[in-house]
């Protein structure tokens, strides 16, 4: 009998972790909802500050890993302001100004106007399954759907955030909350997607809540009203000429 | 026998005299007072400067540029073996920089964020208030700033920045202690902490941004390492100063015009009254450069008593600037110039002082002779009728 309950305690983890998927096979499915060589989307950034909430709608232009190009379509102050990002740089064109900035450098984890979101957050369009390392640590039912919770180690040296927590609707494949942390494990940004929208085969965020913890605030929502994954984008959208067009 | 007469007469003119030297005493006044200010200013700076920054010069990174901000990021690199040995023996110290972000009461500021040797009393921030005694990460930084951030000591403050690989971290510092100091360039958009635990959080062991060090004659060359000597690190003030002597000046060459305008009037008209006294001179055996030698001197006498009347009201005024200083009247800091402290104390020395009685007798003596060019013309007979020979 002793032996029995001994073999049958031993087989336990073995029996839970056996449920648990790959996490690198969920990160792949990730990318495969969120990553694509060229999108086009049009979005609405509500930025929710401590003493106002602001409201941006704004188109963007993606191409690769390293080609984007954004245009803020409303509110009027804001309309007509462009980024291009090119490989680590940043160029920004205020059109009453009629200048161009480059931003590179620290000057990347500037909040964008104000947001949680920094230049270099806004960037980020790498494959997540090339850069972290995923082991599943749990489950938990989040926004009423199943999620798998994967803890996140940066493979590479040369990364914005060493770990993420995030958790993973075990049907849409969607990070449906994240959390990434220092180094030293302390908490920096959460992200929550609140709503997800079927586009072609692929599920997609339609609402994310962005938030820079460090930071009073009730974060920053971005809201996808369009957005066309394997777009035909021509490449002279991703030049500086584009910005003053 | 021409200075007692010149003297005789010029007194003799009672009044108008009187305002002429009033108003070139002011001259003498105004122009000292106000370069006072300025060479003190320079000095107060450019020791302050010394003291709490450049010490005898210093070594930077050969991409750190302090105006762009840009080049921060990479500035840093391993201190050379011969400087090594200086800071070992106190005679050098390594300050690393690194670009950041604080968040206070849940507001994100970007500074740079500079490491220091605790122990170094080679410039004279307090940095032994960074000794960690408690397990907590201490810094300093400048009241200025400190206002700016409504923070006081004790109080913590969220640090976020990014190791050489461009990785996150963040962790909570102490406000250990808040100085004050005159000198912008280590307390703007600053915050201080240990040199070895800054090493440690961008993972860059013994390397460092700027190297300071104590010997003014140290001018070793090393190898991605660029040696700043104190002409070029107090170039800025020394300029910045120099443009707002010339701005000042103005107003002090306005003044200097109105006398130079009295007292050339003044020659002008006692040319024109006294035709027949030079008539009679002249009658009497005087040759005509004798009499224009008495009417410059007459004028010059104006700027030589001027120096005795400005050192009657200017010397005791002067004085007492420069034991109470000139109070600035709001907070210096808000100017975001070094050196300026809530009041000014100015510095006359013996350069300035001859200096500026030189340059107005020079400009005396020119202006009282121009109008006396008439008298070399003049013909005795035509000076006898009360006539100007054309």
């Amino acid at each position: 009998m002793r032996n029995l309950i001994i073999t049958i305690l031993m087989f336990i983890p073995l029996i839970i972790f056996a449920e648990y998927p790959s996490g690198e096979m969920l990160l792949k499915k990730i990318d495969e909802n969120m990553y694509s060589e060229n999108i086009i989307s049009v979005s609405t950034m509500i930025i929710h500050s401590r003493r106002a909430t602001k409201t941006m709608k704004l188109k963007s232009w993606k191409n690769g890993d390293n080609s984007s190009f954004s245009e803020y379509l409303s509110p009027p102050k804001n309309a007509g302001t462009k980024m291009l990002k090119l490989d680590n740089n940043l160029w920004i064109y205020n059109p009453q100004a009629d200048r161009t900035i480059r931003i590179s450098g620290h000057m990347l984890r500037q909040s964008v106007m104000g947001s949680d979101l920094s230049y270099e957050d806004m960037m980020e369009e790498d494959e997540i399954s090339k850069i972290y390392q995923a082991e599943v640590i749990g489950e938990e039912v989040i926004n009423e759907a199943d999620c798998w919770i994967l803890m996140l180690t940066a493979k590479v040296a040369d990364v914005n955030y060493q770990t993420r927590k995030i958790w993973v609707d075990k049907t849409k494949y969607l990070a449906l909350r994240e959390e990434r942390f220092g180094k030293s494990g302390k908490l920096l940004k959460t992200t929550t997607i609140d709503e997800v929208f079927l586009v072609g085969k692929r599920w997609y965020p339609k609402k994310i809540m962005f938030k820079d913890v460090l930071k009073k605030g009730k974060g920053t929502e971005l809201i996808i009203e369009s957005i066309e994954f394997d777009a035909n984008i021509p490449a002279s959208i991703f030049s500086k000429a584009s910005l003053r067009k | 026998m021409i200075f007692r007469l010149a003297m005789k007469n010029i007194l003799g003119a009672g009044l108008r005299t009187w305002l002429n030297i009033f108003i070139l005493s002011l001259s003498y006044f105004v122009i000292i007072a106000l370069q006072g200010l300025y060479v003190g200013w320079q000095d107060d700076a450019s020791r302050e400067m010394k003291n709490w920054d450049f010490a005898g010069g210093q070594y930077w990174q050969e991409t750190y540029d302090p105006y762009d901000p840009f080049t921060l990021e990479e500035s840093h690199a391993t201190i050379p073996e011969d400087l090594q040995k200086l800071i070992a023996n106190g005679e050098a110290i390594s300050i690393l920089f690194s670009p950041a972000t604080i968040y206070t009461d849940g507001r994100m500021r970007n500074i740079v964020l500079k490491g220091i040797e605790p122990s170094q009393n080679l410039i004279e921030l307090p940095t032994n208030f960074l000794t960690d005694s408690d397990g907590e990460i201490n810094c300093i930084i400048g009241s200025g700033f400190a206002d700016n951030l409504n923070i006081k000591e004790g109080d913590y403050i969220v640090l976020r920045w990014r190791d050489k690989n461009g990785t996150y971290d963040a962790c909570d510092l102490k406000v250990a202690h808040i100085f004050s100091t005159t000198v912008i360039t280590v307390e703007s958009n600053q915050v201080w902490i240990s040199l070895s635990i800054l090493q440690e959080m961008l993972g860059l062991p013994n390397e460092g941004t700027i190297i300071t060090v104590k010997d003014e004659k140290y001018k070793k060359e090393f190898f991605s390492w660029q040696h700043k000597d104190l002409d070029f690190l107090l170039l800025d003030l020394t300029k910045m100063i120099k443009a707002k002597t010339i701005g000042s000046s103005i107003m002090y060459m306005l003044m200097l015009f109105l006398a130079m305008l009295a007292i050339f009037d003044t020659q002008v008209l006692s040319i024109f009254r006294r035709r027949k006294e030079m008539g009679t001179m002249m009658a009497l055996g005087m040759t005509r450069l004798k009499i224009i030698q008495l009417f410059t001197l007459e004028g010059v006498l104006h700027a030589v008593l001027a120096i005795l009347m400005g050192a009657v009201y200017g010397i005791p005024l002067l004085s007492h600037f420069e034991k109470v200083g000139m109070k600035i009247g709001m907070d210096a800091k808000e100017w975001g110039l070094s050196g300026l402290d809530d009041a000014l104390y100015p510095v006359y020395g013996w350069k300035l002082v001859f200096g500026t009685i030189v340059l107005v007798l020079i400009i005396v003596t020119i202006v009282s002779f121009l109008p006396t060019r008439k008298i070399a013309k003049l013909k005795p007979t035509d000076a006898l009728r009360g006539k100007m020979t054309k």
